[in-house]
């Protein structure tokens, strides 16, 4: 599709966080960016302008996720960058940053080249590139860090490989001090993500340690192992003046040491995912979240086996009420494919990880049904936030900015179907549950990328070209 | 001295429904069943009710019965397959599987890992997908992860017996003890059962558990506080909502064997040791393991447990292992038939859904 039409998004009720607005409003979009969000609903389009009726829906700014894992290169029989963004299209995201664990391993200018022609070509939706801390994410030596912010990177991680040397940490903090970023043109700092688990107290743990992992037998993980390796980068973040980024937050403590952090004034910034704001570790039942009598055959569920694993209630309750009032930044979903090989098997040989993105935003409106957050609250922490915690031009509908918007049907009842996923891997523990509230369709850059009514009146384009942004920054 | 016990057990007890099916009923008509309707597997006793695992320790009456007899083969379980699954080193577990299912005249086929297509890589879930292909019915198993038999009884028709996974469960370990406790004591309910040793790794405790609870015993555990479970703390109860809610947990081992009935020691391994856990062998000995000053704490004629192997000198003193009260080798003879009742209950009912 090389001509981009013109919308007019009309009849719908327009939550913009960043803006502060929420109200029934149209909104225009001219050359893929936001060209206004009018004053007053219009009934009927400008002169040239397509129209595309969201009459019930909520007209939001596309969702941003931090931290997603699209596989590839290395692991394309889990997912493709393709397969990824298509998921991530039906999941309301038009920005998703890949995480460093692809092989080979970001960790130079040229692996993230090639990482950013693949998803010039493949992807669906914008996909910024996270490289990593550690040449080979073995945490013991510093990658090009400089190298790699030129080279386009919006952060550095070594994923779900914590750099247990604090000395290495220090460093990392310290010398991304002086870099900045280059996507999207701004000045701004990349933060370092580390994932926080002390690999000491976690050992061959599978599950999180509490009654569920005595009855089951497996061993466990103490939220300690997260509560410890958070405190650490606080303090070596303070001590640097570093900036600091705490993924996947999945403990009350860890969430005490992120409220102190910012009270100090410290730059640290948190995620947390769908599953660790809605699923404890009751889930490895089976049961959807109930505790049988006896266990069932369908016990010891490895698609809820996931890294932090899934905590206890008091643990949900805490990281719910951080999402709540701020001390939690912003909502990723640590998607994470597996092929079937990787789940049907013991819980011990199961990978880690469970597929979100297509799920994401159902999961966490279960949050604003239950009056634990505020749905224009809910909306920033998926969209405004995550792009202030990467200093990203983006999550808002603001004149000039890029055209990503989500369409919501709040109401929308459904059930989860993993069959149906565009993801290639099934991996999730909410097959066949019900959920409420759906993403209906998703604009990136002025471009219908996804329609699940195939009623918005655009034809479906080509893939947008997204590694920066079409319509600015990179080119 | 096992011999005596036999002699006075075969007295009382009353004949089961399938006491008689050892001796020539039809299979095709089918045992009264023990077991509920839909009852497939045994992989652990958390869903049995104490109907039913009352039901199979009478059934393991009349099988040790046919075990005192002459020629010890009934045709019971003729024309079924079994297959022994063992992912682990085991000698007692799988032999006694093995002599229970010859004894009920069941073609058992012992499957070692050591010596399969496990060796060249295959996947639990292919191995028993291919053993069901040659249409078993039973698959005994035992494997070093925890839940591996949930997996493979989801995935195959024929009856799963859980013959212990990583540090789950053991089921037919817990029956057995009971069935000993049984024709020693009488009823279980009511009876203080100390367990005491490595409950955090411990299959063998976690089933007995279950079972005792679910038969109205008092369980008291006690160990080193790295090798409780989450929830267990030294000098409290379990508390309401724990999966294990109710169980004692004693401050010291003395404390367990106080006024117990029944005292079972459990094996140490030496990798607690090497994992930190424990300081050293000999520390885990004169605090928590079992000797005559401990033992003589429980109450007069009390029975002395362990369900192999047992490391004498470390969890369990010699004098006391070989000792009047010790009951470890009836254990033992107890298994086989504890575990022909099991494979009778499970393999002789016509199974629906095929596979039977």
């Amino acid at each position: 599709m090389n001509t981009m039409s013109n919308l007019a998004i009309l009849g719908g009720r327009v939550i913009d966080p960043a803006q502060n607005v929420d109200r029934p409003a149209a909104v225009l979009i001219k050359d893929g960016r936001v060209e206004e969000i009018t004053a007053r609903p219009l009934s009927k389009g400008p002169e040239g302008y397509e129209v595309i009726d969201a009459a019930g829906l909520i007209v939001a700014p596309g969702f941003i996720d931090l931290h997603c894992h699209l596989r590839e290169p290395g692991s394309e029989h889990k997912e493709t960058i393709a397969t990824g963004t298509a998921a991530a299209a039906r999941g309301g995201f038009t920005t998703v940053c890949a995480m460093a664990n692809t092989d080979p391993c970001p960790d130079n200018a040229a692996v993230v080249g090639d990482l950013l022609r693949r998803i010039e070509r493949d992807a669906a939706v914008r996909v910024l590139p996270i490289g990593a801390i550690t040449l080979g994410r073995r945490g013991e030596h510093l990658a090009p860090m400089a190298e790699l912010a030129a080279s386009g990177v919006v952060a550095f991680s070594d994923d779900g490989d914590p750099v247990m040397d604090p000395d290495v940490m220090r460093h990392a903090l310290s010398y991304a001090t002086g870099l900045r970023g280059v996507v999207h043109g701004a000045q701004r700092r990349l933060p370092i993500i580390n994932h926080a688990e002390d690999r000491g107290l976690s050992r061959d743990g599978q599950m999180h340690d509490g009654a569920v992992a005595a009855r089951l037998g497996l061993a466990g993980i103490p939220g300690e192992a997260e509560v410890a390796m958070v405190a650490r980068d606080i303090h070596l973040a303070e001590l640097t003046g570093g900036r600091l980024h705490i993924p996947h937050v999945s403990t009350r403590r860890a969430v005490e040491h992120v409220r102190a952090a910012k009270a100090r004034g410290l730059h640290v910034t948190a995620e947390a995912t769908p599953h660790h704001l809605t699923l404890t570790d009751v889930w490895a039942y089976g049961l959807h979240g109930e505790t049988p009598h006896g266990l069932s055959l369908a016990a010891y569920d490895t698609n809820t086996k996931v890294s932090p694993p899934l905590r206890s209630q008091d643990d949900v309750d805490a990281v719910t009420g951080a999402l709540a009032d701020g001390t939690i930044d912003a909502i990723a979903t640590d998607h994470a494919p597996h092929a079937m090989t990787d789940k049907v098997c013991t819980y011990h040989e199961a990978a880690k990880g469970i597929n979100c993105l297509e799920t994401a935003f159902a999961q966490v409106m279960s949050l604003v049904l239950g009056g634990r957050i505020a749905l224009p609250a809910l909306i920033e922490r998926m969209s405004a936030a995550p792009a202030r915690v990467l200093g990203l031009g983006l999550g808002s509908l603001k004149r000039g900015w890029p055209a990503d918007l989500v369409f919501i049907d709040h109401d929308a009842e459904w059930t989860v179907d993993a069959g149906l996923f565009a993801s290639k891997a099934r991996n999730t523990p909410l097959d066949g549950v019900g959920l409420r509230g759906r993403v209906m369709a998703t604009i990136c850059a002025g471009r219908v990328v996804f329609d699940a009514r195939a009623g918005l009146a655009l034809p479906r384009p080509g893939n947008p070209r997204r590694a920066g942004d079409s319509s600015g920054g990179r080119t | 001295m096992d011999d005596l016990r036999m002699e006075s057990r075969s007295a009382g007890l009353q004949p089961s429904p399938v006491q008689t099916a050892p001796s020539g009923q039809s299979v095709e008509a089918g045992p009264t069943p023990i077991l509920r309707s839909g009852r497939r597997d045994l992989l652990d006793l958390d869903d049995f009710s104490p109907e039913e695992i009352t039901g199979l320790l009478d059934s393991a009456e009349g099988m040790s019965e046919v075990l005192s007899r002459d020629v010890r083969k009934t045709p019971a379980l003729r024309g079924k397959t079994i297959i022994t699954l063992f992912y682990e080193a085991s000698t007692r577990t799988r032999v006694s599987f093995e002599q229970a299912g010859k004894i009920l005249s069941a073609d058992v086929i012992n499957v070692t890992t050591e010596a399969s297509s496990v060796k060249k890589g295959e996947s639990l879930l292919n191995t028993v997908l291919t053993l069901q292909a040659m249409q078993v019915d039973a698959i005994v198993m035992r494997h070093p992860h925890s839940g591996a038999p949930y997996l493979v009884a989801h995935h195959v028709d024929a009856a799963v017996i859980n013959a212990g996974d990583g540090t789950h469960a053991h089921p037919t370990q817990a029956l057995l003890d009971m069935f000993t406790i049984r024709r020693h004591i009488g009823a279980i309910a009511g009876k203080r059962v100390a367990i005491v040793g490595d409950i955090l790794h411990s299959r063998v405790a976690r089933s007995n558990m279950h079972g005792l609870s679910k038969m109205g015993a008092q369980i008291v555990v006690c160990g080193p506080p790295t090798l409780l479970p989450m929830g267990f703390e030294p000098g409290r109860i379990v508390p309401e909502g724990h999966p294990f809610e109710g169980v004692n947990v004693a401050a010291s081992a003395d404390e367990a064997c106080e006024g117990a009935d029944v005292v079972m020691a459990l094996r140490i391994q030496k990798e607690r040791q090497d994992s930190g856990r424990l300081p050293s062998m000999r520390e885990y000995s004169t605090v928590w393991g079992i000797n005559s000053k401990r033992l003589a704490l429980a109450k007069p004629g009390a029975l002395l447990m362990h369900p192999g192997p047992m490391n004498e000198g470390v969890e369990i003193s010699s004098d006391v292992a070989h000792g009047v009260q010790s009951v470890i080798r009836e254990q033992v003879q107890n298994g086989v038939a504890m575990r022909m009742a099991v494979l009778y209950a499970l393999c002789a009912v016509k199974r629906e859904g095929g596979g039977g």
